[in-house]
């Protein structure tokens, strides 16, 4: 029954938040695309919380629309409620993170993968994959085969996926979705090593069972920052959320309940992520608390359902009726969708490149929760740089590996290759150590050019973007060389803001160092300033603020980049270079770094080991 | 490699002539800092292969030894850099100190195997050799991991430990209250985490202090001798000391002063200080004595507490327990030649190294060597690693305080915490660096284990 259904480039398994941003990167960069999907009606679903961005994964998102991807954009179309994390805490934390209408959301990706060139979105399930000689061969449970160059498994929860509400267990996909049963055993018989990772999600309730009369409402910024460059219209506030806790009667209902929950019952054998407790997790692991945090957050302008921030749950549903009606503002609260967990196969990612790629499966590329990370924006960045990099492969092009010290991104991706996952991979802003450089406010700076010449970048965005850079340059040097005399007026607003007045000419740069004086203090006597995009503004001062620090990152990278250009031949073999220690060469036999740099990143590699490869690496130089 | 290292290259063993090695780019001009000729000819005017008689001198001026140095011009040396080897008396505090004065001055310690790293980076060895210098450079990686290991339970270890331990908690903070901001996280209070900082940059000034002027080696690890009165602390310390330098009588709280010592203890040096009995007395006297010893315990590295073995243990000697909690401490039991009354079990409950003694008789000494070796971690491993690794930890420990003191200039100006976070993780990477411990891996770890955080 099977059939020729195509010659095709790239085949993406997954329309998800990965999937998407590899489908569109390769169908833009010119591969014949085919985008596969269990279901059409779950493109770009959001299956757990209706929001993209918050701390780090804000970064993630203005890194994705740096190069050229797509969330950011939609996220700013679909966003009906807005905020910047961290105000106050420094700009190397400052994160985006927007509510959106997430049918919207699903409806607006889907709509972009239908327009897009080069690109077929197609509902099937993908069940089989073979190597043919230096190509793929995709194969349908309707019996469609593609031939294709590359395919990237972006498979979500998907793979083997199974539910579970308290005693209660059944093979599913995300929300009601077929999962997908017949991959996995496929991916182990090629050699594909699997793991079970769990996830989970809290319930989902009506709008008017909740009694939000007396509950803490969080509003929007105004004005609202959007994701992308691309957005110049100005976006608004559509909706609030709310805030209400737990007390001591919710967590006795947990507690009496514990043994029915499927995870401390033993069924599940999956592993959870650490940043995402369940509930039950939180009041088990912490007992002393007397009360947790939950946000109800709008799934979207035309629904009523509301999403419970903080309350996943894998507990029975009669249990979660029970808990959820002890918490105020939710005492006649109506479930609407359950809370659950969801275990599914992933891969190891030590078995990964830096690109994405298969190392021992050349055309193969993984991405998103496949890769054992975790987050809409995880995936995205992943799916993106799977798509830009299977493209430039079949085209022949080098490769584009972002490092540690030019991106979250690259951050992301050395983290799941070098140290691999114990549990479900989130971005945060403590994992990268340049965080002072890697600022959401720049992201254009870091990655634009890198997009503009992978050919992501759009002559408008990029004439923009220079436009920014240049008046940012002028900017610069018009407050390095703008002297203010001293005067009442300016020692006024200086003395307002509890820093020293000035007695002599002072330079407007040395002003605006202060940390307690921001630009728009200084607007007053600061008559010569251009009329700029705020945001370049803020980036002079940034750059002035932080100068000493930023210093010390810049060296700290410039050390980094030194042994990262050291490349580690990919056929060597560890086990014959004396003076290794065993341990150290099981850990690098298994990673299989790229370069020096990465290698001392292994977790049981010494510095000794290091220098051992050095010399190994410098005694084949000279001609062994 | 542009760095000049440096590095005692003769063995450990006192006695003999001890040699070290500088080699790299500022090779002379670094000794030219510290050596004067006899005939005052400049290490840098010296042709190669060529030898000078003069003397080792420190800040100019202090002659610390006599020496030969030895001059080799790149390529024409063992690495194909410039070399100098200094040959002095040996001994080995001597060697150190002229060590010391080297990496003051502008050289850094050398790693393991690192002059053979670079003789062969320099092509002084042919590729037959280069497996060899992969071996070397591995068993002292391993050595110095063994050395920095065993070396956790000692005294100086145990400092940077609690600097460290400090830092994480700071560290792991700032990093849930950024990554978690909706979430109920405790506000960093500003004040605090300023003391904490100082706290850490003090203990690491007073750390690089200790090993500036080789104290640690000259003067010896701060020891007190408590016990309350009567129990034989004098008759003990004279047993250290091997003279009667106490008053020994039989009366309690002879011992109103505090007498201090300096010995040497399983070949390390302690400055000892015998203490008056600790017991609430109405005596003037005596209490400025007892007074003076809560003092001396409160700058102690290490509590030496006797326990008399013929009498069962007093209120006073249950208080002195509490009162040397967590300081490094060794329970000697004296007058094991008399009949038991002792409840032997509490003070082993109470005390991680306990050793019995009798100290009219001569005896409890080895035991307490033996105890004393295995609290400063100085057991199987020679010094000459002990000396690589504190050097490298004094270079550590510069490293960090330099990151905590731009972290603290932070909370000076009132510029925003994302800076600090930087400045701790810097010095936190720097005193990681001698375990090979990953500091995002480490922080990550501790934000989930005692944070509530994440939906």
């Amino acid at each position: 029954m099977n059939y020729f259904a195509g010659e095709i480039d790239v085949a993406v398994i997954g329309a998800g938040h990965a999937g998407i941003e590899a489908g569109l990167a390769a169908a833009r960069l010119g591969c014949r695309t085919v985008v596969f999907t269990i279901n059409l009606d779950a493109v770009g679903n959001c299956p757990c919380n209706p929001s993209i961005g918050g701390t780090a994964k804000g970064h993630l998102v203005r890194e994705i629309d740096a190069l050229g991807g797509e969330m950011g954009r939609t996220a700013d179309e679909c966003m009906i409620q807005s905020r910047m994390l961290n105000l106050g805490k420094g700009p190397a934390v400052h994160s985006l993170r927007v509510q959106i209408d997430r049918n919207q959301y699903a409806r607006v990706m889907k709509h972009k993968l239908e327009l897009c060139e080069n690109l077929e979105l197609r509902q099937a399930e993908v069940v089989d994959l073979k190597p043919v000689g230096n190509r793929w061969e995709v194969i349908t449970r309707l019996g469609a085969i593609y031939k294709t160059g590359a395919v990237i498994l972006c498979t979500g929860t998907f793979l083997d996926g199974k539910v579970f509400v308290g005693e209660v267990s059944y093979d599913s996909g995300p929300d009601g979705m077929f999962p997908a049963a017949f991959l996995p055993d496929r991916l182990r018989k090629l050699g594909i090593s699997l793991r079970r990772f769990k996830t989970g999600t809290p319930a989902r309730v009506l709008r008017s069972s909740v009694d939000i009369s007396f509950l803490e409402v969080q509003h929007g910024d105004d004005p609202v920052t959007p994701f992308s460059y691309d957005t110049d219209v100005r976006l608004a506030n559509k909706d609030v959320c709310y805030i209400s806790w737990t007390n001591e009667e919710t967590h006795k209902v947990i507690r009496e309940n514990i043994s029915r929950s499927p995870l401390y019952a033993g069924m599940i054998e999956g592993v959870g992520p650490r940043y995402c407790p369940s509930i039950e997790d939180k009041v088990v692991r912490f007992p002393d608390r007397s009360r947790h945090q939950l946000f109800i957050e709008p799934c979207g302008i035309d629904t009523e359902e509301m999403y419970l921030q903080g309350m996943s749950s894998s507990l029975p549903e009669e249990v979660q009726v029970k808990f959820y009606r002890t918490i105020p503002g939710l005492e006649n609260v109506q479930i609407m969708r359950s809370a659950y967990a969801i275990e599914y196969d992933c891969c190891d990612p030590l078995q990964l490149d830096s690109t994405l790629e298969f190392r021992d499966w050349p055309g193969l590329y993984g991405a998103g929760q496949f890769n054992g990370s975790s987050g809409y924006e995880e995936a995205a960045a992943q799916g993106l740089i799977a798509g830009i990099n299977a493209a430039r492969k079949l085209q022949g092009k080098e490769r584009l590996i972002l490092d540690r010290a030019g991106s979250y991104i690259g951050t992301l991706i050395d983290d799941l290759i070098t140290k691999g996952v114990t549990d479900p991979y989130r971005m945060m802003t403590s994992r990268s150590e340049y965080r002072l450089i890697l600022r959401q406010d720049n992201a254009d700076e870091r990655l634009t050019s890198i997009g503009r010449d992978i050919g992501l970048i759009s002559d408008l965005r990029w004439n923009k973007f220079k436009f920014k850079q240049e008046a940012k340059k002028i900017e610069f040097k018009r407050v390095c060389n703008t002297v203010f005399s001293p005067s009442d007026a300016l020692n006024e607003i200086l003395v307002s803001r509890g820093t020293t007045p000035v007695s002599t000419g002072v330079r407007l740069s040395e002003l605006l160092k202060r940390p307690q004086i921001t630009y728009s203090d200084l607007t007053e006597v600061d008559i010569e300033r251009p009329e700029l995009d705020q945001a370049v503004f803020e980036s002079v001062e940034i750059q002035l603020k932080y100068e000493g620090y930023i210093k010390r990152q810049l060296a700290d990278i410039e050390e980094m980049r030194r042994v990262e250009c050291k490349i580690i031949p990919k056929n060597i073999n560890y086990n014959r270079i004396k003076g290794l220690r065993l341990e150290a060469v099981e850990k690098l036999e298994k990673v299989r770094p790229e370069n020096l740099g990465q290698a001392g990143r292994v977790s049981g590699v010494s510095p000794a080991d290091i220098s051992v490869l050095m010399i190994w690496l410098s005694s084949m130089e000279k001609g062994d | 490699m542009g760095t000049t290292i440096a590095a005692i290259s003769t063995g450990q063993a006192p006695g003999g002539i001890g040699v070290i090695r500088v080699s790299g780019p500022e090779a002379f001009r670094v000794c030219d800092k510290i050596f004067r000729s006899k005939f005052s000819k400049r290490i840098t005017e010296m042709s190669g292969y060529t030898a000078a008689l003069g003397g080792i001198y420190q800040h100019g001026d202090v002659k610390i030894d006599d020496c030969v140095a030895l001059v080799f011009r790149g390529p024409r040396s063992y690495t194909g850099e410039d070399v100098v080897e200094l040959s002095c008396h040996g001994g080995l505090y001597v060697t150190r100190q002229v060590l010391a004065e080297v990496l003051r001055n502008g050289a850094v310690p050398a790693e393991p195997g690192e002059f053979t790293r670079r003789a062969f980076m320099n092509g002084k060895l042919d590729l037959a050799q280069a497996e060899s210098v992969m071996e070397i450079i591995s068993a002292g990686g391993r050595h110095a991991m063994m050395a920095a290991l065993s070396a956790e339970s000692g005294v100086l270890s145990r400092n940077i430990e609690n600097i460290c331990s400090k830092l994480e908690d700071l560290a792991a903070h700032l990093a849930a209250w950024a990554d978690f901001p909706d979430e109920d996280v405790d506000v960093v209070d500003i004040d605090k985490t300023q003391e904490c900082l100082l706290i850490c940059s003090g203990e690491l000034a007073k750390l690089l202090d200790g090993f500036e002027r080789g104290k640690i080696f000259r003067e010896g690890i701060k020891t007190v001798l408590v016990g309350r009165p009567n129990v034989g602390k004098s008759t003990f310390m004279n047993l250290i000391v091997g003279h009667e330098r106490s008053i020994v009588t039989p009366y309690a709280g002879t011992t109103r002063d505090v007498v201090e010592e300096q010995v040497s203890l399983a070949g390390v040096p302690l400055l000892l200080a015998d203490t008056a009995g600790l017991r609430e007395t109405n005596d003037p006297i005596e209490r400025i004595g007892v007074e003076s010893t809560k003092k001396k315990l409160k700058s102690a590295e290490l509590v030496i507490v006797v326990f008399d073995y013929s009498e069962n243990l007093s209120e006073e000697d249950i208080k002195l327990i509490e009162l040397v909690r967590g300081i490094p401490a060794i329970a000697v039991i004296n007058k094991c030649d008399l009949k038991c009354e002792l409840n032997i079990d509490y003070i082993k409950d109470n005390f991680k190294y306990c050793v019995t003694a009798s100290a009219v008789k001569n005896e409890g000494l080895d035991e307490l060597e033996h105890a004393f070796s295995e609290l400063i971690g100085i057991e199987n491993f020679d010094t000459g690693q002990a000396e690589l690794f504190t050097e490298r930890q004094r270079f550590a420990a510069l490293a960090a305080k330099d990151a905590l003191e731009q972290g603290i200039g932070v909370l000076d100006m009132g510029l925003t915490l994302d800076a600090l976070t930087v400045c701790i993780e810097d010095a936190l990477a720097a005193l990681y660096r001698l375990t090979g411990r990953r500091v995002s891996d480490e922080i990550v770890d501790q934000v989930f284990e005692r944070f509530c955080v994440g939906k």
